[in-house]
């Protein structure tokens, strides 16, 4: 038997053609079902893109025009307290995990939970957030889904905070130790500094993975059909008014709920961008 | 000496600054557990109110809860099958096609692709994975189901329709939306998920072994599969199943196009239910008792569900980082 037989060599050659081929065809699948939705969300969308849109809130039943004002300013809203909240949560919680959990066991299974946490369907945060929140107050509220979403957000944070202090050079460390500074001082003034970039990055991807969560505020902000900025009362937010615009026979509210996908998307695209970029500048310094 | 260095030490200023900070240290040390213990006890706390809320149904219907398909609001019984079924058949259609796809995808990023376009196509891909689920949901409802309809499904059924045996799975109206369009929809979101992953476990395998096949004449499909696909199993399997874990517990892309029909049939076009789409539509409505709690019931299974499901893919992903170090 020969090594050099042709046909084996013919084979091989077939085989890698395949294979390669059907590489470049799935790359190519994936990018066409990306422009294939971004193509499809501007072309709705843009019409429905309007000053009223910023400016009117939701549309009663059957009566024509109308915008989103209401949902865009609770998502604004609610988006921006649990920004505020999971921040210095999710920070404190990554500080710990890089700076004192090297090796126990404690870290060790916060840091899965946290992974877990990461993937956990998020209908099920808002079915916990009912049960603890909104059956015990008896009504819907913006709180209640400032908690849903800051249960997501959380975790994001904890992770990219713990990834991005490990990356600051333990020597950095050792030189304000050095100096006397206490640990309180160094990871605060020193490593969280240092590592700052990465951070925002965490925090920029949080609030852009809640921004279009529907499913947790379901059963938590609800929706509200008028205009209200009272956290204690149910809140329009953009995407329950999709699903429900979407899900209606209405063709204006359709066409509202196009208007709002559009803003949505853009919104949380732009944030991943503008992330992504500060931590290319981070990596590259 | 040694009476002028204590001399030093006990200088009063010095000691009372060493010892305030060390207290401070001790509140920030504990501080800072404290938050990273919330994550853990918010972990606790859904699990505990799960179980808590569902108890009344699990305890009225025992394990039978998830074998029986009665779902009937008015008559008060109620049985889990069908949305356990939709869940997971949703989620098998979307891997079935999105891993091949999405190995497909690593492979080209990693092996084939020019370098000043890697960056770019590494976004797109990252990119697509943070479109939120609701536009794929919209998306499946206007634009994909009616072409589905109208293209894929007469197609399916006079292939695949015609394969005796096979047929059942194919027949039934061509109305789009059903089980199967779910799970293209749910294919469409899984796989920018684990193709991301795929390419950053194929990136780990070190150049020396794919350059030592490639000089004993290798061809470019041989190296990744017989040098980078068994060097990298344990992550590659870990991110189909963080896929799953994904495709599992997705809500909103599901329920747009799923049908939410309480029916289960064998036909892939038939509409039908998954946990998600049930609680999601079905949540809002629910007055406290049976009906609430068994939805509570649901979401406990698919907590349990996907929590085992992670647990394994991060079991997996954790075994391929450790190996990283002892193999290189």
């Amino acid at each position: 038997m020969s090594t050099r037989d042709p046909s084996l060599f013919a084979k091989r050659k077939r085989a890698n053609a395949i294979g390669l081929t059907f590489s470049i065809t799935a790359m190519l699948i994936g990018m066409a079902f990306l422009l294939w939705i971004l193509a499809i969300l501007l072309w709705n969308g843009f019409s429905a893109i309007s000053p009223s849109l910023f400016f009117a809130s939701t549309p009663a039943p059957g009566t024509d025009g109308g915008g989103l004002a209401n949902a865009i300013v609770g998502s604004l809203m609610m988006v921006f307290f649990c920004a505020f909240f999971s921040t210095p949560i999710g920070i404190l919680a990554g500080i710990y995990l890089s700076e004192y959990g090297e090796n126990n066991k404690f870290s060790e299974v916060t840091r899965f939970v946290t992974d877990i946490m990461l993937s956990a369907p998020s209908i099920v945060i808002g079915l916990f957030v009912y049960a603890i929140i909104v059956y015990n107050v008896k009504h819907f509220s913006g709180w209640a889904g400032t908690v849903a979403l800051s249960l997501i957000a959380i975790p994001v944070v904890v992770r990219t905070t713990e990834n991005m202090l490990k990356l600051v050079p333990t020597t950095l460390r050792e030189a304000a130790f050095a100096l006397g500074a206490p640990k309180w001082k160094v990871s605060m003034s020193v490593v969280l500094r240092a590592a700052k970039s990465g951070v925002i990055t965490g925090v920029l991807l949080a609030i852009a993975r809640v921004s279009g969560e529907t499913a947790p505020l379901l059963f938590t902000a609800l929706n509200n059909q008028f205009f209200s900025t009272n956290m204690n009362a149910p809140m329009a937010n953009l995407p329950v008014v999709i699903f429900q615009f979407a899900m209606s026979p209405y063709d204006n509210w359709v066409s509202l709920a196009w208007g709002g996908a559009l803003l949505i998307t853009f919104t949380v695209l732009g944030l991943n961008i503008l992330a992504r970029v500060l931590l290319r500048e981070k990596v590259s310094v | 000496m040694e009476a002028a260095l204590s001399n030093n030490a006990v200088n009063p200023q010095v000691l009372s600054i060493a010892r305030q900070q060390r207290v401070l240290d001790r509140v920030f040390k504990y501080s800072t557990q404290f938050f990273a213990l919330s994550v853990l006890l918010t972990l606790l706390g859904i699990i505990a109110s799960l179980i808590f809320n569902a108890a009344p149904a699990l305890s009225k219907f025992g394990f039978g809860f998830f074998t029986t398909v009665e779902w009937d609001i008015i008559n008060g019984e109620f049985g889990g099958l069908i949305a356990i079924y939709g869940t997971v058949i949703t989620s098998v259609i979307a891997l079935l096609i999105a891993v091949p796809l999405s190995f497909g995808i690593a492979v080209f990023l990693t092996e084939m692709c020019p370098q000043a376009l890697k960056r770019p196509l590494g976004t797109a891909v990252e990119i697509l994975a943070a479109v939120p689920s609701i536009i794929y949901g919209m998306f499946g409802l206007f634009i994909f189901a009616p072409l589905f309809a109208k293209y894929i499904q007469p197609v399916l059924a006079g292939t695949f329709g015609q394969i005796p045996g096979l047929g059942i799975f194919f027949s039934g109206a061509f109305n789009g939306i059903g089980i199967l369009c779910a799970g293209l929809i749910l294919a469409m979101m899984v796989l920018p998920f684990i193709a991301s992953v795929m390419r950053d476990v194929f990136e780990i395998v070190p150049p020396v072994l794919k350059e030592s096949a490639y000089g004993i004449g290798c061809t470019t499909w041989e190296v990744v599969k017989n040098v980078v696909l068994p060097y990298t199993k344990t992550g590659v399997i870990g991110g189909i199943m963080l896929g799953l874990g994904r495709a599992l517990g997705e809500t909103m892309a599901v329920t747009f196009v799923i049908g939410n029909a309480h029916k289960i049939s064998p036909s892939l076009f038939a509409p039908g239910n998954s946990i998600a789409s049930t609680l999601a539509n079905e949540f809002g409505e629910a007055e406290v008792g049976l009906h609430y709690s068994s939805l509570f019931a649901l979401g406990l299974a698919l907590f349990v569900i996907t929590f085992v499901v992670l647990t394994l893919a991060k079991i997996m992903l954790m075994r391929m980082e450790a190996n990283q170090g002892a193999k290189t």
